[in-house]
């Protein structure tokens, strides 16, 4: 009974060629996905948000609701 | 000592059989666990010595066949030697028990228990909660959020209309 001779070296070779591509590329992927899909929307909502942004009118809502120590609601 | 070194050179577990002499009290006994064993280990491929220690005599007849030329062996014969350094060959001693289908029931089982410890504790250990637990200071809370714009863009604020004072559909 005479066995094929079994696999003596260069293992950790194979198994880095195999799958380090897939590593880096599926990363890749993840960056690529994560920038369209989260921070690209985010960008948009928050200039979206301050082109019609009136910072007296908020200012003055915050005020009347009584929120500040430093200026009271205007009181009639 | 010299007696273990000159013992050495006649059998396999000389050790076992030499004398320690300890001055002029006697024999000191060998206890079993301090001799060497034998382990299946998959790390440890050749174990310190052999399974079968004490062989009968178609062994001995086989050992005295396997000092001469291997070819003359049938398989059985090679069989039976191997039998005899080795308990288990390493697909049985590498086979999956269900071992772990008792370990994650028991795993379960303790979780369930301890899920039963938590209530007890919560209504028998824990006092009562803080009163800035109310509903009515849970809702002046929220107002106040509201009022001081938290997360106006994405968040919190963001979901509230504050046109006609409430959350957006």
């Amino acid at each position: 009974m005479s066995l094929q001779k079994p696999l003596m070296r260069g293992m950790l070779g194979k198994r880095l060629r195999f799958h380090l591509p897939i590593a880096f590329s599926l990363s890749l992927l993840a960056a690529i996905a994560f920038k369209y899909a989260v921070t690209e929307p985010r960008k948009q909502a928050y200039a979206d948000f301050y082109k019609q942004y009136d910072a007296t009118k908020e200012f003055n809502a915050m005020r009347e609701a009584g929120i500040f120590e430093s200026v009271r609601p205007s009181e009639e | 000592m010299l007696a273990t070194r000159a013992l050495r050179l006649i059998g396999k577990r000389a050790i076992s059989t030499s004398v320690c002499v300890r001055g002029g009290h006697g024999v000191a006994k060998v206890e079993d666990y301090t001799l060497p064993a034998y382990f299946d280990k998959r790390e440890e491929p050749l174990p310190d010595i052999c399974y079968v220690q004490t062989l009968s005599p178609e062994q001995k007849s086989l050992k005295e066949k396997e000092m001469g030329s291997w070819a003359s062996l049938s398989n059985d014969e090679k069989i039976a030697l191997y039998r005899i350094s080795f308990k288990e060959s390493f697909a049985e001693m590498n086979h999956p028990t269900s071992e772990w289908k008792s370990v994650v029931a028991g795993m379960f089982f303790l979780i369930g228990f301890t899920g039963f410890v938590v209530l007890w504790q919560r209504k028998y250990v824990y006092g009562a909660v803080p009163h800035t637990f109310d509903p009515e200071y849970k809702a002046k809370e929220l107002q106040r959020m509201l009022d001081m714009r938290i997360n106006p863009v994405e968040g919190f604020s963001a979901n509230w209309d504050y046109e006609n004072k409430q959350w957006k559909k």
